[in-house]
């Protein structure tokens, strides 16, 4: 991996190695701040943000890491950097804090913010540890904001909160989906854009998705990965 | 990493660790703690000023709520303004909890599901705070899925509404969720709240299908739920047990509750 281009460390999650539609990581957030597309952005910002530096403050450490207590040393260090996010949002974004309201503090239990501290942060230098932590925050971003404006659009008709179809309440003609505005829905639209993904990349359709083995099943998935 | 695992090491590693992170953090929410009150105080300025109607996008909140607003703390029990409670920095919720500055609620009497009520509550006065213009007050009470807190504000006379608006629910968006929508709200505008002066019996209430009268409100379609939590709400804390003794005093009373 220290080979790796710094385009590939940031792009490569974005598309080919996404961290919700590959990994199926993160999925908890992602189906309860997606109903509309600015908060989705604000909470995108948010897992770049952790992710990003606490990816550099592990690798930062990794050398001294006692492996007894990495995992413990890395909750610790991403559940600091939330709270401080969570902080700084109350402070300089408030309506939108109070629209996450746990959502963000949920950041910690975040598997792709783990995930990418334990599998890559660990054995890498902090520069690309960084890149590493933006790439896949950003991957996080991208299905966010694309089930926030998919959720959004036909859930309130509109899309950051610009009216895009006028529905019935509001004296126009678009008879709002009333599920697109409740969690579930994300699962469906998730579950589509997965399907998507793998139709145009059938490489991504990994053939260990079939051989249910035990539950060693993400840990090979994560060192192969790296 | 042999060495990495030494009990001295790890002792030593996990204690600094925890120093910088506390230092980082426990920094991070002293630094922003002011920016956070100061936004807390805005938002909720900004919804008492958006219940009145009289306030603009675009106008300066903290302004705006200076020229127009006095708040005060009133007896519920007696409708008294209260001498010895300073409005500034009396906090309702706090009483709420305290069960020596609120009263429990029991059964019947609890229609609105708060559980506690404080005894004493404020109201924000707009205009002259001897003769007001408006008056605004806090109500709370079970919705659907949880609690729903908003303002309600009357004229002067205090019995005509002039608006009423959430600022936290959790209602089901599109359905219930629709006590935030602007259209909805523009219909509580000129509905009474007593009839022939009888404030011991609010007639405020809401109604399916198509609402008649001064003292009817239409209710949110496919949100029956909400509309009863609403209805129940008012009736509650405009009732013996909430405001009407306070609201009672500028009954046929120009010089208000001076």
């Amino acid at each position: 991996m220290a080979t790796d281009s710094v385009k590939d460390i940031v792009l490569s999650p974005v598309f080919k190695n996404n961290p919700i539609a590959l990994q199926v990581l993160g999925i908890c957030s992602a189906l309860a701040v997606t109903n509309s597309m600015s908060v989705s952005l604000v909470m995108g910002l948010a897992v770049i943000a952790v992710t990003a530096f606490s990816s550099m403050f592990v690798s930062l450490i990794r050398n001294h890491i006692p492996s007894s207590i990495r995992i413990i040393v890395q909750m610790t260090i991403i559940a600091s950097l939330v709270i401080v996010v969570d902080q700084v949002l109350r402070a300089y974004a408030y309506d939108m804090s109070k629209q996450l309201s746990v959502f963000v503090g949920l950041i910690i239990t975040n598997c792709i913010v783990m995930g990418r501290a334990e599998a890559y942060a660990m054995q890498n230098g902090p520069v690309m540890s960084f890149l590493d932590g933006v790439g896949n925050g950003l991957g996080y971003a991208v299905i966010l904001l694309i089930v926030g404006f998919i959720r959004e659009l036909l859930g309130s008709g509109s899309v950051f909160g610009l009216t895009i179809l006028p529905t019935v309440q509001n004296g126009g003609w678009y008879v709002p989906n009333g599920l697109m505005l409740l969690p579930p829905s994300a699962f469906f639209v998730i579950g589509l854009l997965i399907w998507i993904l793998r139709s145009l990349n059938p490489e991504q359709v990994e053939k260990t998705e079939y051989r249910i083995v035990a539950n060693s099943k993400a840990k090979i998935k994560e060192t192969a990965n790296v | 990493m042999a060495s990495n695992n030494s009990i001295k090491k790890t002792l030593i590693v996990a204690f600094s660790l925890c120093v910088i992170c506390s230092v980082v953090v426990s920094s991070a929410a002293v630094v922003l703690k002011p920016k956070q009150v100061q936004n807390q105080e805005l938002d909720r300025k900004s919804n008492i000023l958006q219940v009145t109607q009289l306030y603009k996008p675009g106008d300066d909140v903290e302004e705006k709520y200076a020229e127009l607003i006095t708040p005060r703390v009133v007896n519920l029990e007696t409708g008294e303004y209260s001498e010895d409670l300073d409005p500034g920095s009396y906090d309702q919720f706090d009483a709420a909890r305290d069960p020596a500055t609120s009263r429990t609620l029991s059964g019947d009497d609890d229609i609105a599901g708060i559980g506690r009520q404080e005894n004493f509550s404020t109201v924000y006065l707009v205009g002259n705070p001897d003769d007001p213009e408006q008056i605004v007050m806090p109500i709370r009470g079970q919705g659907l899925w949880g609690l729903m807190e908003g303002f309600l504000s009357v004229r002067g006379d205090g019995n005509t509404i002039v608006g009423l608006s959430y600022y936290d629910q959790s209602e089901t968006p599109g359905l219930g969720g629709e006590v935030d929508n602007p259209r909805w709200k523009a219909k509580w505008e000129g509905k009474k709240i007593y009839e022939d002066g009888d404030f011991q019996d609010p007639q405020i209430q809401l109604v399916k299908g198509g609402a008649s009268g001064e003292y009817e409100v239409d209710a949110l379609s496919g949100a029956s739920l909400t509309s009863r939590g609403v209805t129940n709400m008012l009736r509650f804390w405009l009732s013996e047990g909430g405001y009407a003794p306070y609201l009672a005093r500028f009954h046929g009373d120009s010089q208000g509750g001076a």
